[in-house]
């Protein structure tokens, strides 16, 4: 007994991608409990939110990472939504789903190597602005190219049928029809957890430790050995896969592609939900993607008791969203999950000495997926970049710089 | 070692899936022959249609209240409203109360795609009615459709809303349609102008594509360019321009009145002076002259006079002729049941598509269905009276809705009259003369149209 | 040929109004490392300012001058409000905060003042003149543009040349530590860069308004060419960001009057994309080498 209990904490701290597949699939049940107990309206806007969320974390590992900020994975999801509504285009298409979501990550990928090679001679500001444009100047594209992209009017997508085969699963598990909702949103959430888990193995890896160590000094990254342009392109071109698949996911449950969906706005939601949940986690990327989903229909209640006409305060939202971005750049830079693990952690430390086993599932159990995903992430959720002090990266640049 | 670890962390996995799987045994096997099918078909029999009651019927409705095609179309609902309240202040269609729920989309398709998730998911309404734009619309066309919902009146010229209705068997067409506008403008240009020069001036959708094709049928040897501007790029310097630059001494214009607006504009700025043709949709007199008037001190004449001597077109009477029975009583609703401000032609639309919608439920009898309601009006519709100056196309064939319009003049800010309703049909069917008589017609003393 | 004439002049105008936004970053950049996203926003909401006092039925005039004004208040409120507190820190902080600043502004606009398209007078004609029978594309309202922008380019010019206090906010851009040794005060001098630039980005944002229709996204692309043009002159230099706002504005023009409006952006990313990539510094750069 005892023997096994060493055996399973061993493995605990031990396999990182067991841990993961393990949250994973807690995960995934949770995803099932909610969405067989809403209704389909509410399924739709989970399947919002876990297309935010993709992309979300997309950006967090771009920008909290490796230190790149973009402005433009509003353009790259639109160029995974286009790439999935040209599959989908009528009832008959015969692309298999799941080769059509590859397809769009594929294609986003690809455009991502381009855009990333040419970002990472860029820094700061510069990147900023130059990701401007590209959000700004995509969608002119599908206007331009009216015939293949639809112009305004944007491309339909049309949803392929369920297949039976998961009609047939889905009653066998919840004894519930599945509706085109909640079929929806079960895809999309399960693309999350698929992206989730790569990104969470991927920044525990090698790769990801020299993510972070250019995020926090150049120099000694690269006197380290690290090459700062591929270190940089990668992360941009992982990013551009995830916005990729959240622009498929998008497009599945919008059923539209048009450009009137990939506004600059978008890229700046984006954005916020990462600085929201707090750069670099995972955890956050989900938080800041449900605070996007669901917040606005609880400010503009509250603005249209307040006095205001529904259209102003429709608006609400994004005031919100923007206030409290600035708030968390000036007060909190750590971000929601950052903040909260930060008291976690300090009061633990007060009141036990470290139990560093089991720190992952007392931070946050309300969203089990990726609250552990986050911690195993290490302590980067907590730093802002380039304020960041992470052992994980001090200690890969450490130990090569002494071998050189 | 470490692929030992994933190999464990695998089969735990396989292992709890499979618990879980088993814990959820007791739900059985599907039942395979459909069910009752709750979410889509819509056809409950009785009351029991989502979105009806005893004593209440929930429709909802999409429209641009903000953005760039906000001005103006945003107080189409407004009157509307006033219609449905009216309505119910005369006690509702078979004692059931019209309560209309509006969503704001921007006139941005991705949005209209999430607001119409919300209004039949949500607050389940019993029908669209007069969701607006052909972007925004075509967005939700194919949803509407599938769960069957009736889709009736979209506020839009555009043809997939009525050319085919074994695609979309819900969804109804209601004002006269761009191809049609686009052959009578033609044909009229064709024979009245036949030296005239014609530039196009396009929105870049449906809008423009169906109405070029209307006009290419009479004038494609006259047309010497056509331009499209974006929805949502104010500078349409580039465009005029260039029909300048062809030579083009007419514009036919078909876009929104923001749009009317600023072609004035950069025509002024160009000192480029055709004779111009704006739609329908975008001559509203006294809204574009709202916003001319106020570029610039003295430069441009305010005021509805701003678009004096342009040629238009007109399906419905409207708030320029306020002799007409129907505007008498549009008139009499917005002063009982209206918000702040004047009566205008937006409001008069909106209230012109209420009275028809009223018309559909009051022929879809008491035991209202979804699919009872759109037989009905492909039985009666092409009979009904009402505002429209040319009978309604609707018949198992077709949902297309009003089948004609008259050009007119416009002379300080009234419409003169410079042809008899003429009405046609899509394709290459001949313009005739209307000989319908519902030119002439007036509503019904109590303002309410009767069950037929 | 009257069509080339018209798109050139067209570019003229348009790019005088990027070279006074592209102005209003580099007075920015040059004294705290910053690009203000935000400045699109902060213009427009001072526009509205101008378009609220016009509609009470004052003068444009008096509008003009109230949205120069609280152009000025906004900037250096900003400036102390929100950016000091990262002053020196990472740069991407000052990136994030000017973003959130960019929803908030928008989202506030759109509250207070109603996200709809509203048309904004101009003080002078907007009929294009007549030059020997044919009328070209310049109004009387554009050669105020041109001249507004001018005058500003040179008044700061003076402003930095010639006086004291020009050459106090010169000195605390170039090295802040020495300046304050040499008793400068340097907190007030960046208050004051920020509020300048403020006062210029809301100039452009009244110039693009005047004549045309105005709505709280009116500015949110003249952010991006404003940037593009900014660099193409180096992002350090008033007159490098004049001359790139011209540039700009031409060539973005000639595409939209002879490839298709859709492409203006595109083209702007590709020219900035080429001027980063080739010529980091700017099209004036002395030295070629430089971190972007």
């Amino acid at each position: 007994m005892a023997a096994l209990r060493t055996r399973a904490a061993g493995w605990w701290s031990g396999s990182i991608l067991g841990r993961h597949l393990l949250v994973a699939l807690l995960g995934l049940v949770v995803v099932v409990a909610v969405s067989e107990s809403v209704s389909d309206f509410r399924n739709l806007q989970l399947a919002s939110m876990a297309y935010l969320g993709i992309a979300a974390g997309g950006l967090t590992v771009l920008t909290g990472l490796n230190g790149q900020i973009s402005l433009g994975h509003g353009a790259l999801m639109a160029i995974g939504a286009y790439t999935t509504a040209l599959l989908l285009d009528d009832r008959e298409a015969s692309t298999p789903l799941p080769l059509v979501v590859l397809a769009a990550v594929v294609v986003t990928l690809v455009v991502g190597i381009a855009v990333g090679a040419a970002a990472a001679r860029l820094h700061g500001p510069y990147l900023a602005g130059a990701t401007l444009a590209l959000a700004v100047a995509v969608p002119g594209i599908a206007l331009y190219f009216k015939e293949q992209l639809g112009g305004e009017q944007g491309l339909r997508v049309v949803v392929p049928d369920i297949p039976t085969w998961a009609l047939d699963l889905a009653y066998f598990v919840t004894g519930q029809d599945l509706t085109r909702s909640r079929y929806v949103a079960y895809l999309a959430w399960f693309t999350l957890i698929v992206t989730f888990v790569l990104l969470a193995n991927l920044s525990r890896s090698r790769v990801g430790r020299r993510w972070r160590a250019v995020r926090d000094d150049e120099v000694a990254a690269e006197l380290a050995g690290v090459r700062l342009g591929r270190s940089r392109v990668s992360a941009f071109v992982v990013s551009a896969a995830a916005a990729g698949a959240a622009g498929a996911m998008m497009a599945v449950t919008v059923r539209l592609a048009a450009p009137s969906g990939f506004t600059l706005t978008l890229s700046l939601t984006l954005l916020s939900a990462v600085v929201l949940g707090g750069l670099g986690s995972l955890a956050g990327a989900l938080i800041g993607a449900a605070l996007l989903t669901f917040l606005p229909q609880v400010v503009t209640d509250l603005g249209v008791d307040a006095g205001l006409s529904d259209i102003r305060a429709a608006e609400l939202a994004p005031l919100v969203y923007g206030v409290v971005m600035v708030l968390v750049v000036l007060l909190a830079p750590a971000g929601i999950v950052g903040t909260v693990r930060g008291a976690v952690l300090r009061r633990r430390g007060r009141s036990a000495p470290p139990a560093a086993t089991t720190t992952g599932a007392a931070a946050d159990p309300t969203t089990s997926t990726s609250t552990s995903t986050s911690t195993d992430a290490g302590p980067d959720p907590g730093a802002s970049p380039g304020t960041s002090t992470d052992p994980d990266s001090t200690a890969t640049t450490t130990s090569k710089g002494s071998t050189t | 070692m470490r692929r030992r670890l994933h190999r464990s962390a695998t089969l735990v996995a396989a292992a709890t899936a499979g618990a879980l799987l088993l814990g959820a045994c007791g739900a059985g096997g599907r039942d395979d022959d459909g069910g009752d099918g709750d979410g889509g078909g819509g056809d409950g029999g009785g009351a029991s249609a989502p979105g009806v009651t005893e004593d209440s019927i929930k429709i909802g409705a999409h429209f641009p209240l903000t953005g760039v095609a906000a001005p103006g179309y945003s107080e189409i609902p407004t009157g509307a409203k006033a219609y449905f309240d009216y309505v119910n202040a005369q006690g509702g269609i078979y004692g059931r109360q019209i309560e209309y729920v509006v969503r704001d989309d921007g006139y941005n398709p991705t949005n209209t795609s999430s607001v119409t998730n919300e209004l039949v998911l949500e607050e389940e309404i019993f029908a669209m009615v007069g969701g607006l734009g052909t972007p925004t619309h075509s967005a939700v066309v194919d949803f509407l459709n599938d769960e069957g919902v009736p889709d009736f009146f979209v506020s839009s010229g555009s043809l997939q809303w009525g050319d085919d209705p074994s695609a979309y068997p819900y969804t109804f067409g209601w004002q006269t349609d761009y191809e049609i506008e686009g052959k009578i403008i033609g044909q009229y240009v064709a024979e009245n102008m036949p030296d005239a020069k014609v530039g196009l001036f396009l929105q870049d959708d449906d809008f423009g594509d169906d109405a070029e094709k209307g006009v290419r049928q009479f004038l494609d040897d006259q047309v010497v360019a056509a331009e499209r501007y974006t929805s949502g790029n104010t500078d349409v310097g580039p465009q005029i321009a260039k029909l300048q630059a062809s030579g083009a001494d007419m514009v036919l214009s078909f876009n929104t009145p923001s749009y009317t607006a600023l072609s004035q504009l950069v025509a002024l700025k160009l000192g480029y002076e055709p004779q111009w043709f704006y739609t329908n949709v975008g001559s509203d007199a006294d809204l574009v002259g709202s916003l001319l008037s106020r570029f610039s001190e003295g430069a441009v004449e305010g005021g509805s006079s701003s678009l004096d001597g342009v040629l238009t077109t007109e399906y419905i009477p409207g708030v320029d002729q306020p002799d007409d029975p129907w505007v008498q009583l549009w008139q009499k609703v917005w002063d009982e049941h209206g918000e702040k401000g004047e009566l205008t032609n937006y409001r008069v639309y909106g209230m012109s598509h209420a009275y028809a919608f009223v018309q559909a439920l009051q022929a879809a009898g008491e035991d209202l269905t979804r699919d009872g309601i759109v037989e009905a009006m492909e039985e009666i519709g092409a009979d009904l009276e009402g505002p429209q100056l040319a009978p309604f196309r609707y018949s198992g064939d077709s949902h297309l809705g009003i089948s004609g319009m008259r050009i007119v003049e416009i002379k300080d800010g009234a419409g003169e009259d410079l042809t008899p309703v003429l009405v046609t049909d899509i394709g290459d069917a001949e313009i005739t003369e209307d000989d319908s008589g519902q030119d002439g017609d007036a509503p019904p003393e109590s303002g309410v149209p009767e069950a037929p | 040929m009257q069509q080339l004439l018209n798109t050139a002049l067209g570019g003229l105008t348009l790019g005088m109004v990027y070279a006074a936004f592209a102005l209003a970053l580099v007075l920015i950049w040059r004294s705290t490392r910053v690009v203000n996203f935000a400045q699109a926003p902060m213009a427009m909401v001072t526009t509205f300012i101008a378009l609220v006092i016009v509609d009470a039925g004052h003068s444009y005039w008096l509008a003009f001058a109230a949205a120069l004004a609280s152009g000025l208040v906004l900037g250096a409120v900003v400036e102390r409000v929100v950016i000091r507190p990262v002053e020196g820190g990472p740069e991407i902080n000052a990136v994030i905060l000017t973003l959130g600043l960019f929803i908030v502004l928008h989202a506030l606009a759109a509250v207070v003042f109603g996200n709809r398209y509203r048309s904004f007078p101009a003080p002078f004609g907007v009929r294009g003149i007549e030059v020997g029978g044919t009328t070209i594309a310049l109004t009387g309202f554009g050669i105020f543009t041109i001249l507004a922008v001018l005058a500003t380019m040179g008044l700061l010019l003076l402003l930095f040349q010639r006086t004291d206090i020009g050459l106090r906010m010169r000195a605390s851009a170039f090295n802040p530590e020495v300046a304050r040794l040499l008793g400068v005060r340097v907190g007030r001098m960046l208050t004051l860069g920020w509020a300048l630039a403020s006062l210029v980005g809301s100039l452009a944002g009244l110039l693009i308004a005047g004549g045309s229709l105005v709505h709280p996204g009116y500015m949110d692309s003249v952010v991006v060419y404003g940037f593009v043009a900014a660099v193409l002159g180096g992002l350090d230099s008033p007159f490098g960001a004049v001359v790139g706002g011209l540039l700009l504005g031409l060539a973005l023009s000639f595409v939209s009057g002879y490839v298709g409006s859709q492409l203006v952006a595109l083209a702007a990313l590709v020219i900035l994309m080429l001027v980063l990539v080739l010529r980091p510094g700017g099209l004036f750069a002395q030295t070629a080498a430089r971190r972007v």
